[in-house]
């Protein structure tokens, strides 16, 4: 087995890992990125990027053969024909249900930021404060002053479109122009914001979609095919924003096909001296040391991998000590809503796909609001003029009923409610030792399940949104609920949570392991609580500001 | 375009005793709709999970092509839905689908011999015509039927809640909404507005397809022209 030396290691290279890459390579770092999966390089590596629609077999659609192959990815909408092969193989890495959890994943350079929704909300205070002054789970070690400026300064990079608003519970930041909304969707805001006041408000969507170039990308071309992989390098991704960026400094080695299967631990100094690392295509293992290592594996394989660390000091792997490692596993719940027609716009139409919509920021239980539960949600939806789809379902066959199809339809406005889930220590995950991978590796075991917090939530995502489009004029308004299994919104945070003790926290306020100060943790995993907001925004902001001051400490001969 | 809730919806607890009755009636239902003798008794077995031969994609271009015929665009045949139709049911329909909506190709060639002496093949264009919007008829009727009681049961829930009853301990899975089978007609429909309708032909000229918009004008007078196509 051979060592070789770096200042940093990156684990991951989706939105944490690669935003850990550019800031310590940018401060001089030498730095190895290592990625469990294949390489996917920018542009050239987006093959059905700008494929026809009719060119796939089953336009898009699904197989039974792809269902046999992706027993969970089946389950919900990432089981397609256009990216499948950004979504990682159930076959090869299989996991265990104690109950049911949807786990989608991306392995592969670049993660799931080459997939994901490009919805991009900053937390408030009122999300920071919430565990504490309800005495759930622990506090937050950090208030909303202490990550804005890096909020700023992510936004800056990225490229966030948005609208000012002035909103405290969902704060402003560094928007390129919003994406407006539509004819159907400004209607009935109009009325809503009326009616509703300033807490409840229907607001443009704010997404990792740039409205403008930026940073020597191109503006986006409304395309709204984003999840192909974007040819114009127009939405946020590791690919188009953060890992061009660390290369162009020479300082980064960027691996792929390598599975860290430990991070090595000296127990007399008390650090960590590097990583182990199995090459996906020979097996063949090599340890790689370096002074400061960043976790940034998503969620759930970062907790995997320090629970398979340091297991000679602590059985329960690294940063166990205080119980709390695997605990704490989150989402957000949703396919709740209500949808209906919209009457009067039948001479107004719109041009281009927008990747985005209209917002409602969370209301509940703020502004002296009570409800029977905590916390709160927040609606994402849009308006729209059906298409042909609307043909399925009415009367007709023949040559008129064809032209008439052919034709916009009416419009139609819906919205999902994204909730917040409480954090709670029965929610976990462990290593099943009698389970493997293809690689050999035993896997995790994953037993969440939401609770009566959340399910009273879903009766007010459902009413709540009928109340506001029949107060705004929809017709024909309709609530629903769709199902909703954790792991569905791709939103997996918590099991290594951040906090002020480490008897009750595995990472201190600025993601370091209490118990391995030079290791970092800046994914979903560091997350105290959920808000109701998409979090890839903030693990961003986590992880600039982990990773200044990871090389301050350096400086400073503190790790 | 892909139904989001077909996983769950195959998730067998999620299915309660109620709901499978219901599935059967409506199979039951739904099969005595489409008239025929033979249908009580039609339980060959077909050849699921094969492909379809020259012939059945020829039989099923002109069902497409009754539904969705030449007019100043051109029509299904044109956009060869009938292959399309052929693969789709061979590599996504469940067995159980496949099965009827083969059944239902033979059902519908006897029910043209019932009523016009002749099969579709040999059907003149308004016989088909005639044929197809008697089935149409009766899933569109079923169709209404589901989508009153799902409206019925949105108002039932609003108004549970306007009286402020304490909420039920309602778990998710019972709310999750039941899609009942579908007739084979209807696969057949689905099938020809999904195959022409994404095809070359139905984007480009049934619809008006721009590749790269380039902008997004979020309110425009619209112009009475054809809806834009979206992207896979």
């Amino acid at each position: 087995m051979q060592t070789q030396e770096y200042d940093a290691i990156v684990v991951g290279s989706g939105i944490s890992g690669g935003w850990a890459a550019k800031e310590l390579t940018e401060k001089g770092l030498r730095v190895l990125v290592l990625e469990r999966g294949k390489n996917i390089e920018h542009i050239k590596d987006y093959v059905n990027a700008t494929k026809a629609p009719w060119q796939y077999p089953h336009r898009g659609g699904r197989t039974r053969a792809m269902e046999e192959m992706y027993p969970v990815l089946k389950r919900d909408y990432p089981l397609n024909e256009t990216n499948l092969d950004y979504w990682a193989s159930d076959r090869d890495s299989p996991y265990t249900e104690v109950k049911r959890f949807d786990w989608y994943r991306g392995y592969h350079v670049g993660g799931r930021s080459l997939m994901w929704g490009r919805q991009s909300y900053r937390h408030s205070d009122f999300d920071f404060e919430a565990n504490a002054k309800e005495g759930v789970a622990i506090d937050w070690p950090i208030r909303y002053a202490e990550i804005s400026p890096w909020y700023d300064y992510v936004e800056k990079h990225a490229g966030i479109n948005g609208s000012h608003e002035g909103m405290p519970q969902l704060p402003d930041g560094q928007f390129l122009p919003p994406m407006q909304l539509n004819c159907g969707e400004q209607l009935v805001a109009d009325k809503a914001n009326k009616i509703f006041g300033p807490h409840r408000r229907i607001i443009p969507g704010r997404s990792a979609n740039l409205t403008q170039a930026h940073d020597g990308r191109a503006q986006c071309q409304y395309r709204n095919a984003c999840w192909l992989g974007c040819p114009y390098g127009a939405y946020f991704s590791s690919q188009s924003s953060t890992l061009p960026h660390a290369a162009k400094t020479g300082k980064m080695t960027l691996k792929p096909f390598a599975i860290v299967s430990e991070v090595l631990y000296d127990k007399d100094k008390k650090r960590a001296t590097g990583v182990r690392v199995m090459d996906a295509i020979n097996n063949q293992m090599t340890d790689y040391s370096a002074k400061v290592i960043f976790l940034c594996a998503s969620t759930l394989n970062s907790t995997w991998l320090l629970m398979r660390s340091a297991t000679n000091v602590w059985p329960g792997g690294l940063g166990s000590s205080s119980g709390e490692l695997g605990h704490n596993l989150m989402d957000h719940h949703f396919r709740a809503g209500a949808n209906g027609k919209l009457e009067g716009l039948d001479d107004k139409y719109y041009f281009g796909r927008r990747p985005n919509g209209f917002y409602i920021p969370r209301y509940r239980n703020l502004f002296g609001d009570k409800r029977q539960y905590l916390r709160g949600f927040g609606y994402q939806g849009g308006a729209g003029r059906e298409g042909w789809g609307r043909a399925v379902a009415e009367l007709g066959v023949g040559g008129q009923f064809k032209d008439a199809m052919s034709m916009p339809g009416g419009w139609t406005i819906g919205a999902t409610a994204f909730g917040e889930m409480l954090p709670n220590h029965a929610n976990k995950v462990s290593i099943d030792q009698t389970k493997k991978d293809k690689w050999g590796m035993p896997v995790l075991a994953i037993d969440c399940a939401i609770g009566e917090n959340e399910r009273a939530m879903r009766r007010d995502m459902q009413v709540d949104m009928a109340e506001l489009l029949n107060a705004s004029g929809v017709k024909e308004v309709q609530v629903y609920d769709a199902g909703y299994f954790p792991g569905m919104g791709i939103h997996e945070m918590g099991t290594a949570r951040m906090g002020r003790d480490p008897k009750t926290s595995v990472l201190n306020s600025h993601n370091q392991v209490w118990d391995a100060p030079n290791v970092f943790v800046t994914d979903g995993s560091c997350m105290a609580s959920a808000a109701c907001v998409n979090p890839s925004l903030t693990y961003m902001a986590l992880t600039a500001r982990a990773a200044d001051f990871a090389v301050n400490e350096l400086n400073r001969r503190n790790i | 375009m892909t139904d989001n809730d077909i996983g769950l919806l195959e998730t067998p607890e999620l299915i309660t005793r109620r709901e499978a009755v219901l599935r059967v009636t409506a199979l039951l239902g739904g099969i005595a709709l489409t008239g025929g003798t033979a249908l009580i008794t039609g339980c060959r077995q077909e050849k699921v999970g094969e492909p379809f031969t020259q012939d059945e994609i020829a039989y099923l271009d002109e069902i497409a092509d009754t539904i969705l015929p030449t007019t100043s665009t051109p029509g299904a045949k044109a956009a060869k839905t009938g292959a399309f139709m052929a693969l789709m049911v061979k590599d996504t329909y469940e067995p159980k689908d496949d099965q009827i909506f083969r059944e239902g190709m033979r059902k519908l060639d006897d029910a043209s011999k019932d009523k016009n002496g002749v099969g579709f093949m040999k059907a003149t264009p308004q016989q088909r015509l005639a044929l197809l919007q008697d089935l149409d008829r009766e899933q569109f009727n079923m169709s209404e039927q589901r989508k009153a009681d799902a409206k019925r049961k949105s108002d039932e829930f609003l108004s549970e809640r306007q009286q402020s009853q304490p909420a039920p301990a309602a778990t998710t899975a019972t709310k999750i909404t039941e899609q009942p089978p579908k007739g084979y007609f209807r696969m057949m429909k689905e099938l020809a507005l999904l195959g022409y309708f994404t095809s070359e032909i139905g984007m480009t000229q049934a619809q008006r397809y721009v590749e790269s918009p380039g902008r997004y004008d979020p309110c425009i007078p619209y112009d009475g022209k054809p809806a834009w196509a979206g992207h896979a």
